[in-house]
């Protein structure tokens, strides 16, 4: 394998991390207005996600600086050309990260409600756009020659990446209510399997019309073929297999399957792309791939060195840090948020 | 307006504002990181409740600085694509190792320093925060890094429209970064102490509880003075490196229109018109530039025309001034503010080694007022270091006119510019109301800690 394709699989690792990890606590936002009737309900909430969401958002930084250093084409393009989608995602994630910590510093009902729908709103719209993102990425956008996003703002936002977004919600909304239910106890645990039992069947119905979708809208179907392989299939089993598990009450599984089908899901669309990174949908040449759009061999071994000594230390430490924090977390527990 | 000029402004005002909450945060972990050290090491619960209280407070500055340093990812792809093109290869590099190596550490200790006052022994809690210290400090020797490959390029070679790491080594001993990383780190640690000297100064006139007040302020002066008078120091350096590095800089830092004589006097204010390229009225110093420039009373520092001249012999025609008026104030500016951060924690820290410090109230009421100071001083700076470049982003490379993103429209960059900006007056004003009120309400009681079974630890 060619450091182009190790840095390939670097990038797809780093947002595999992102997903799985800040995909539940996404969820967690979405569902606090809802699930939290009290105010100790919605810290209760807020705090089984309050050590880790930072470091949860890391992976994003992570994935965005390594694409800026392995594929400067790469990072150039995609930001520049989803400019719009780019800035509402920032204002989201903007928003979102101070109201976790400005939200419970003053005990007026009225400021807490206000910081409680920016994590709302903060927490919605970074899946749906990832969704959108990501269904173009696969689709191809308009790219010239010099690998230049040619398009608008609203060329992205075709039907078939809307439901890309939607899915992605559906998935996150899943993933952070079975967190719910692994992190707490009594009430909010009951009405958060309640949740993921309801939504459960949702999901999976949209994920699977989303891949039909993608099969008529991308070249999948000539990439992959009729049969996609063990990836995409074991991700569509496990989505598959969450509603036994939650039915069975066995939260643990419900999780891991969720988990399981963010992962395998995000290899199936670093699968399809490769060996392009942004598909050029006015002719295939146009296309960036992990070539053309790479920096030089020796950036690229010089940050192979370093992300192979790092990254093990890292998933060292924040494992460490899930299982110091990995005790449910109860109503008269004193809260940090 | 142009693209070049909105991303300009865009990427100013967004910087400048990150840079405003980073150097507290800095600051403030490494003295939060002390006071736990004593507490561990003593067992004396002020210590405890001193960690608590700026910890409160450092924990809501974190949180801005962490969503305005997303925004500053993720801006370079977004208004300065042809630039990410040109210096990718290099400068995403360390960026990259950045938020590898320090902000996961940063982030995930930060969590667990917050989280786990009664899930972890003192020693390992301890050991979290300064997990945090170490990684602010590595966020900055990292991002300077690429900044100071924008300063003063190395290790690279010049391909096909683009520049191409040979070296990581020698980017990470560029002489620039050496000079720069100090100078910022120390400066930051300055700004954590004049924040804690100034708070603790605002309590102790209000006369309530004392003895946290009364520690922090100790703690905070020493580091104060320490850390501006190195800062200081560093600071000389630098301006004897930019002779040699970047000369265009510190002729329009002195409004220096023609080489200036042997001895040559340092202009401590100007009327300058840059228009017409010299100065109406200036009030001089004699010898100090010279003093400034090399350490000796004697040398010639060259002037803007005959370096305009070189350049232009260099580079080919074009305009290699920057904006001269910005440059020379916003160095006065940082000088004069350090220069009074020196006097100030000097008399504080004669002021605590004689006598009761609350007898001087006049002082303690100086103290408040020199909170700005330092967020004055780092400001500042930046704007000379960076405007001072121009008309390069990269020196001698690529020009800042080139960098722009070509696809993106300058309706687009008004919509994000103006959003942003927005964001940002928002969260300022929040942020400074939430500041304030935790400084009003001031530590945890002692009682409480005592009293509430909650909050009191089982050491594991
Ligand atoms: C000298 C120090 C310094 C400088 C010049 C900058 N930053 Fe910064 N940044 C920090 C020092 C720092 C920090 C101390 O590590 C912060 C500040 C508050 C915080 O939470 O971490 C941070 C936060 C921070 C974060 C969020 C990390 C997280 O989620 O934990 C990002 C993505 C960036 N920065 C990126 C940048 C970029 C791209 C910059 C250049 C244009 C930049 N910063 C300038
Ligand atoms: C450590 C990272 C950096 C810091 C802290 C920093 C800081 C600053 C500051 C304080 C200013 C002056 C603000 C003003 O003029 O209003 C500035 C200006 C600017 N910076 Fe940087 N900068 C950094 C890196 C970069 C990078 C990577 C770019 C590349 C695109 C860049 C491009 C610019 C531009 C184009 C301006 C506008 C200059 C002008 O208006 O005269 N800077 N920066
Ligand atoms: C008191 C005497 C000081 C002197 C002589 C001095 C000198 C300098 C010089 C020459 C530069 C430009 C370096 C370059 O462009 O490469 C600079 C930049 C800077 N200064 Fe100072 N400085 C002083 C005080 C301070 C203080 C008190 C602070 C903050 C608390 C500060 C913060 C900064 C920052 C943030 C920069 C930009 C980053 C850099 O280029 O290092 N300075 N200073």
């Amino acid at each position: 394998m060619d450091l182009n394709t190790l840095w390939f699989l670097i990038i797809a690792l780093l947002f595999t991390g992102f997903f799985v990890l800040e995909g539940f606590d996404f969820g967690v936002g979405m569902l606090l207005p809802w699930l939290g009737r009290t105010d100790d309900e919605r810290r209760l909430i807020l705090n089984t996600i309050g050590p880790f969401w930072d470091a949860n958002e890391v992976w994003f930084i992570s994935a965005g600086a390594s694409l800026f250093a392995a594929f400067p084409n790469w990072y150039a393009t995609l930001f520049s050309g989803f400019y719009l989608a780019l800035f509402f995602l920032l204002v989201a994630l903007i928003g979102r990260g101070v109201a976790f910590e400005f939200r419970s510093k003053l005990t007026s009902p009225g400021w807490r409600q206000v910081w409680d729908w920016v994590i709302f709103g903060g927490s919605l719209l970074p899946p749906l756009l990832w969704g959108v993102a990501l269904a173009n990425m696969m689709r191809g956008v308009p790219i010239d020659a010099q690998m230049n996003y040619v398009g608008t703002f609203w060329d992205l936002l075709s039907v078939y990446a809307l439901l890309g977004g939607v899915s992605v919600t559906l998935l996150f909304l899943l993933h952070g209510a079975l967190f719910l239910t692994l992190r707490t106890e009594g009430a909010v645990q009951a009405r958060a399997r309640k949740v993921a039992l309801s939504i459960g069947a949702w999901t999976t119905a949209v994920t699977f019309l989303f891949v039909v979708f993608s099969y008529i809208e991308t070249d999948m179907f000539s990439k992959l073929g009729i049969d996609p392989g063990t990836v995409p299939l074991l991700a569509g089993l496990a989505l598959f297999s969450v509603q036994f598990f939650i039915r069975a009450r066995r939260d643990g599984w419900a999780f891991a399957m969720t988990s399981l089908t963010i992962v395998l899901s995000t290899a199936t669309v670093f699968i399809d792309l490769y060996p392009r990174v942004m598909v050029s949908s006015l002719r295939p040449e146009w296309s960036l791939t992990v070539y053309n759009a790479s920096a030089n061999p020796y950036s690229l071994q010089v940050m192979t060195w370093i992300a192979l000594s790092v990254l093990p230390l890292v998933l060292l430490y924040q494992g460490w840090s899930y299982w110091v924090f990995r005790r449910r977390i109860r109503l008269s527990d004193p809260h940090e948020y | 307006m142009s693209s070049v000029l909105l991303a300009r402004w865009q990427f100013g005002i967004t910087t400048v504002y990150h840079f405003l909450f980073v150097p507290l945060t800095i600051g403030l972990a490494f003295l939060i990181a002390s006071m736990e050290t004593f507490y561990v090491a003593t067992q004396d619960a002020t210590y405890k409740r001193m960690a608590k209280f700026w910890g409160k407070i450092f924990l809501i500055n974190f949180a801005v600085g962490v969503v305005t340093g997303i925004l500053q990812e993720f801006q370079f792809g977004m208004n300065w694509s042809d630039y990410s093109r040109f210096v990718g290869d290099v400068f995403g590099a360390p960026l990259a190792i950045e938020s590898l190596a320090a902000f996961f550490l940063e982030s995930t200790f930060l969590g667990v320093w917050m989280f786990g006052w009664d899930r972890l022994s003192p020693r390992l809690h301890l050991a979290s925060i300064w997990l945090v210290a170490v990684g602010t400090t590595l966020s900055a020797f990292w991002i300077l890094t690429a900044n100071a490959f924008m300063q003063e390029p190395v290790g690279y070679v010049q391909r096909a429209g683009h520049v191409e790491m040979s070296s990581f080594g020698q980017l990470i001993a560029n002489p620039q970064l050496w000079l720069e990383f100090p100078h910022v780190w120390l400066g930051a640690l300055s700004t954590g102490a004049f924040f804690v000297a100034g708070v603790s100064a605002f309590g102790l006139l209000q006369q309530r509880s004392g003895t946290v007040y009364q520690r922090s302020f100790a703690i905070a002066i020493a580091t104060a003075l320490v850390s501006s008078l190195l800062v200081a120091v560093v600071g000389h350096d630098q301006a004897q490196h930019l002779m040699q590095a970047q000369p265009m800089k510190m002729a329009a830092s002195e409004a220096l229109w023609e080489t200036s004589p042997d001895v040559a006097p340092w202009t401590l204010v100007a009327a300058i018109d840059s228009e017409h390229h010299r100065n109406t009225f200036e009030i001089d110093i004699p010898g100090v530039l010279s003093l400034l420039a090399y350490n000796h009373l004697h040398g010639r520092v060259p002037g803007i025309h005959q370096l305009q001249a070189a350049y232009v012999r260099q580079f080919g025609p074009g305009n290699y001034i920057p904006p001269v008026r910005t440059a020379f104030w916003s160095f006065r500016i940082m000088v004069l503010a350090g220069m009074l951060m020196i006097l100030f924690s000097l008399y504080g820290v004669w002021v605590m080694m004689r006598e009761r410090l609350e007898r001087h109230r006049q002082f303690l009421r100086l103290m408040v007022a020199a909170i700005p100071l330092p967020f004055i001083a780092n400001s500042m700076g930046w704007i000379m270091t960076e405007v001072g470049r121009q008309p390069w982003v990269v020196f001698g490379l690529l020009r800042t006119a080139d960098g722009v993103s070509p696809t993106v429209s300058p309706a687009m960059v008004w919509t994000t510019l103006l959003g942003f900006a927005v964001l940002y007056g928002v969260l300022a004003v929040v942020d400074i109301f939430l500041l304030i009120r935790v400084v009003r309400g001031g530590p945890e009681p002692e009682e409480e800690t005592a009293a509430s079974p909650d909050l009191e630890v089982a050491p594991l």
